[in-house]
Parts: C-alpha cells; sequence; structure tokens
C-alpha cells in the first residue's frame, strides 16, 4: 500500500509538468514563471539580478501570444499547450519593458510588463 | 543606414529624390497645379480610421470625423487620380458580424468619395485575428501591385499574420515582382506597419521588415507610405524614405515619449489636433513627391 502512494505522488508530481515542484533548471538556473493571457501577464514585474542567470519559463492561458524585451534583446513566442524557456543573464541594472508582439485584439497595445534588475 | 529626420531636412532634400513638405493647409481648397500634359498626378493618403471605436476622450466625434475627412477629400481642388488607405479601416472586434458590419459601414462611408479607385489595405484590427479573412471577403486581395503613370505602387501585407510580419511568401512574390523592375523604376511601397524598427517596444516594426528593404536597396527611386502610428513620421533608410500618415480617429504621442502608449487625449480647445489626411503630388521627372497635410476642420459637417 506504501508503495502504491508513493507511486501516485510521484505520478501526479509528473502530471504538474514538473515545473511546480522544480525551483531551479537542469544547470541550477533558477526557473522564474510568467503566464501570458489576454491582454495581461503574470506576475506583470519580475525582479532580476544582475549578471545571475534565470530561466524565464513562458507559458499561455489561451491564444497565442509573444513576449519581447527589445532592450534584453529577448523575444519568444507563447503557444498554448507549450512551456517556452528563454535563458537569461541580465548584464545592466535597470527596469526593461516586454510586452506582446503577437496581435491579440482590443487590449493588446496595454499587454505589457517590466524586468527590474538590481545590482 | 537609417536615419530620422525632420521637415526642415526633408526640404533640403527635395530634388534629390526627395520630398517636399506643405502644411498648414487648413481651409485651402488644395493645390492646384498644371500638371494636365505631364505625368504628374495627385493621390491621396488615408489612413487609420478605426470605425467602430469608442471613447469619448479620445475622439467625442468618433462617427464623425472619417465622414468629414470624406467631405474634406471630395472639397480638393485638384481631385487626386486615386486613394490609398493604408490600413486600421475599422476597429478590431472579436466579434466577426461586428467585424462585418463595421467594414460594411466603413465601405458604405468611403463610397462618398468622388474619387472612385480607390485602393485599401488593412491594418492588424482589420485582419489579424482572423489572418484578413473577413478584410478580404469585402475589400479584395492584401497584397498587390498597380502602375499609374509610370509608378509601380507595391501594396504589402505586414498584418494577416498576427506576428507583424511580411512572411516568407510575400517576400518571395515581392522578389519577384522586384526583380521586374528597372533599377531607375519609380517604386512606391504602401504598407500598414513601419518596415523599420520605428520603436519596437510600442510593436511600431514589422519583425521581418528589414529583408523588404533589403530587397528594395538597389532601386533608386524607392518611396514607403505607411500608417499604424497616427502621426507623421518621416525617416530614411539608407536611400528609401519613409512617410507615415496621420490618423483619422485618434492620435497617438511620439516614440517612447510616454512609458506607456496611449492615445492622445482630445482637446476642447483644438479639436481634430493631430488627425487628417495627406495629398500627395508625384512628380516624374524631378522623381520626388510633395506631401501635402490636411487637418480635419470642425466646419467640415456632412
Amino acid at each position: 500500500m506504501i508503495k502504491r502512494i508513493g507511486i501516485a505522488v510521484i505520478v501526479v508530481a509528473s502530471l504538474l509538468g514538473m515545473n511546480c515542484l522544480r525551483a531551479d533548471s537542469d544547470d541550477g538556473a533558477k526557473i522564474v514563471k510568467i503566464s501570458a493571457k489576454r491582454f495581461e501577464y503574470s506576475p506583470e514585474e519580475i525582479t532580476l539580478k544582475k549578471g545571475v542567470p534565470v530561466v524565464l519559463q513562458l507559458t499561455t492561458e489561451d491564444r497565442s501570444h509573444g513576449f519581447n524585451v527589445p532592450s534584453m534583446n529577448l523575444r519568444a513566442d507563447i503557444m498554448p499547450g507549450k512551456v517556452t524557456e528563454l535563458k537569461v543573464t541580465p548584464q545592466k541594472a535597470g527596469d526593461f519593458d516586454f510586452f506582446c508582439d503577437i496581435y491579440c485584439g482590443s487590449g493588446h497595445e496595454g499587454m505589457s510588463g517590466k524586468i527590474k534588475v538590481t545590482e | 543606414m537609417t536615419t530620422e529626420i525632420d521637415r526642415r531636412e526633408f526640404l533640403k532634400l527635395a530634388g534629390v529624390g526627395g520630398v517636399i513638405f506643405l502644411s498648414g493647409l487648413s481651409g485651402q481648397p488644395g493645390l492646384s497645379l498644371p500638371i494636365g500634359k505631364t505625368k504628374d498626378f495627385f493621390f491621396v493618403q488615408l489612413s487609420d480610421s478605426h470605425w467602430g471605436f469608442t471613447g469619448d476622450k479620445v475622439n467625442p466625434d468618433a462617427k464623425g470625423t472619417l465622414i468629414k475627412a470624406v467631405k474634406e477629400v471630395n472639397s480638393l481642388k485638384q481631385q487626386p487620380d486615386f486613394i490609398v488607405f493604408t490600413g486600421d479601416l475599422t476597429q478590431t472586434t472579436d466579434d466577426t458580424n461586428v467585424r462585418k458590419a463595421r467594414m460594411k459601414e466603413f465601405k458604405q462611408i468611403v463610397s462618398e468619395l468622388d474619387t472612385k479607385v480607390v485602393h485599401f489595405m488593412p491594418g492588424e484590427h482589420d485582419a489579424s485575428l482572423d489572418l484578413g479573412e473577413t478584410y478580404k471577403d469585402f475589400f479584395g486581395e492584401t497584397h498587390y501591385t498597380f502602375d499609374h503613370k509610370g509608378v509601380h505602387f507595391i501594396a504589402i501585407d505586414n498584418v494577416s499574420d498576427p506576428t507583424g510580419s511580411i512572411g516568407d511568401a510575400q517576400l518571395e512574390w515581392l522578389k519577384a515582382d522586384l526583380a521586374r523592375q528597372k533599377p531607375d523604376a519609380n517604386i512606391v511601397v504602401l504598407t500598414h506597419r513601419p518596415l523599420f524598427d520605428l520603436y519596437p517596444q510600442w510593436d511600431w516594426a514589422t519583425r521581418d521588415g528589414a529583408k523588404a528593404i533589403d530587397m528594395m536597396m538597389p532601386f533608386k527611386n524607392v518611396t514607403v507610405f505607411y500608417g499604424h502610428i497616427h502621426q507623421e513620421n518621416h525617416h530614411m533608410t539608407g536611400h528609401i524614405a519613409h512617410h507615415s500618415a496621420n490618423s483619422l480617429m485618434l492620435p497617438m504621442p511620439p516614440a517612447g515619449s510616454m512609458p506607456k502608449r496611449m492615445p492622445i487625449p482630445w482637446s476642447a480647445t483644438q479639436p481634430y489636433k493631430g488627425m487628417g489626411f495627406r495629398n500627395v503630388l508625384s512628380q516624374s521627372k524631378l522623381d520626388q513627391y510633395q506631401l501635402s497635410e490636411y487637418p480635419i476642420t470642425v466646419d467640415a459637417t456632412v
């Protein structure tokens, strides 16, 4: 019985997608999750540390969205049913805006967020 | 090379394949030049009418501005040979029936233009949510070419793909079309989004626009007219000039002038400020274009 419960826990962990149980990526970088839906990101502001690598894990709750941070030379498509990962090591401190660059409707123009990079 | 230049600098460029500006033409009936025996001609650029938009703080005359523009174009002393409409004819909606209704109303309004040759292009509000399907039902193809009095016009669709891209298939089509043009051909490109990276932070760019610009570079006389940014902007990528048009619904602030891209509020003391249309005189012998900007005026009632 105990063995069966153990297996069940492992299966549930797998179904949950590992991501919610995993704080770091395979190479030890911290994972930061950002979820997109019309017309917002959650969270809409994240804080990173200069020189510290992270993996941005991007998902969408509804349709395709974009994730574009021109001032950090970062961009990705976020497609339904997929987890998109972007590895980034911030090189400069400051505030960097990100926005959706795949047209998604009447609130598209305001769909944006901010990456704060601290020293 | 990419260069942002102002009107004064453009005046200096006139005569070298550049542009001459005229503005503040409110109250004037329009240019009247002896162009009958030449290949010179006028065309009018209308853009970003966003038919169906509502928001009194931005434009309390949302249902009247396009109608006023039609009236003003009809009152030009020298009627244009044709009119181009560089996208965002209608305001976006998730409801296909509402989209159809808006396009039908828009089409009815612009049918009142005295100039009957109108070349339409989609904007992302018209086409990005259904890959241009409804737009095509009302206005036809989203990319095409036509020739007029020695000028080759190319309409490029950079909005039906919601990523704001032209796409490989259309780029191949563009390449094939350009291959048929002489190096000194007069080429005018019409599109909605800027083909260059005007301000990607506000989505004022075309993802693969640089590929189109690279294809045009071998040609001496290329000029681009576009919309999307709801204001005049004049920019050079090498020898290629890019001119954006004012909106017929709401003006936007200059790129990066505020933290978030928001429409400029309506001014009760200066109604319709920042809105208007453009009359373009194509001067074939000089390989240049004379741009005349016309505001919307309060008394242009119908």
